[in-house]
């Protein structure tokens, strides 16, 4: 079951230019599942967990491909999601209500009603 | 006795030193692996015209010199004046250049503590750090457990640095995954007001902005 955490975005606009974002601040998004090869910048933990996107950090070179000394671009709009921790860790989570934040880059994004 | 070796051999560096303290042994083990690989590819840079050594060294008295009391200086800011606390929270690299200090690519996102949050940072992936305001970070930083502890049980991490957050406030927990890096502004304590800048970014300690500890009155 899924747990979302409150939420109220922060009220101004990203500091780093972006060409648009496919997810707004407040909406309910879902970490892609899975593994991929190479140099993945969204921890295991969070993959699969559903949160709420609290802000729209700009556009960033990708580092699935900085790593192998390509250009990185298209770069890829980076939100901050935020999840409770009942949906990270489930019954063992140290405080339900508690949340963390990540930066996670666009394309490892789902909305969460997604099949 | 603290002097008590043989002063006829010049070159005897065990036991305690002429001032009563223990000498550190030399480091005369030899270079690991990646040690070598550092000098091997430095060397071949110079070598090659593409850096110098004045050039490297340069580059390490500038992270030298930065230190958390830039980061104290941007919180004492922040707590006097309003208007740049706004500023702060909106784009933390541009209000930091505001008081002077280069960003140098430095992309800060500033989170605030209140009566209700309680933020800590940290990296889970490796030991991302805003190092150009708040200098080298600690060692624990880095280390495996408090990486993979403080997003799973951030309440028993504060506690053991002695800090016990009240059940009625949330923890947020900031994983620095990606590009941006992050300064905790914490709650300025009550029984400072009217102090100066400098006497408010004295309570304002590295551990403050990381946020494992809150500013205490001296």
């Amino acid at each position: 079951m899924t747990v979302l955490p409150e939420l109220t975005p922060p009220p101004f606009d990203p500091p780093y230019p972006t060409r648009g974002a496919r997810f707004a601040p407040g909406e309910a998004v879902r970490v892609k599942p899975g593994a991929a090869p190479g140099h993945i910048r969204t921890p295991w933990y969070l993959r699969g967990r559903t949160g709420r996107v609290e802000r729209i950090c700009g556009d960033f070179a990708n580092p699935e491909e900085l790593a192998y000394h390509r250009d990185g671009r298209p770069e890829r709009a980076v939100y901050r999601v935020r999840f409770t921790m009942e949906e990270v860790w489930g019954e063992a989570a140290e405080r339900a209500g508690d949340t963390v934040d990540a930066e996670i880059f666009e394309h490892w994004l789902e909305a969460a009603d997604a099949p | 006795m603290p002097h008590d070796h043989d002063h006829d051999d010049p070159f005897h560096h065990e036991g305690m030193s002429s001032s009563g303290h223990p000498y550190r042994p030399d480091n005369d083990q030899p270079l690991t692996y990646w040690q070598q690989m550092e000098i091997a590819v430095r060397e071949l840079l110079v070598e090659k015209g593409i850096t110098t050594a004045a050039e490297i060294n340069a580059q390490i008295v500038l992270m030298d010199a930065r230190s958390p009391a830039q980061g104290a200086a941007v919180v004492a800011r922040a707590w006097d004046d309003p208007a740049f606390k706004a500023r702060l929270l909106a784009d933390g690299s541009a209000a930091m250049a505001e008081l002077g200090i280069d960003p140098d690519g430095l992309k800060l996102v500033v989170v605030e503590n209140t009566a209700g949050v309680h933020n800590v940072v940290v990296c889970t992936l490796c030991s991302c750090y805003p190092r150009n305001l708040l200098g080298l970070p600690p060692d624990w930083y880095k280390s495996r457990a408090y990486r993979s502890r403080t997003v799973k049980e951030p309440r028993a991490v504060l506690r053991e640095f002695g800090l016990e957050v009240p059940e009625d406030v949330r923890v947020q927990v900031h994983d620095s995954t990606a590009d941006m890096r992050y300064l905790v502004l914490p709650r300025r304590p009550e029984g400072t007001e009217g102090w100066d800048a400098e006497a408010l970014a004295g309570i304002v300690t590295r551990d403050c902005m990381i946020g494992v500890a809150i500013p205490q009155l001296p």
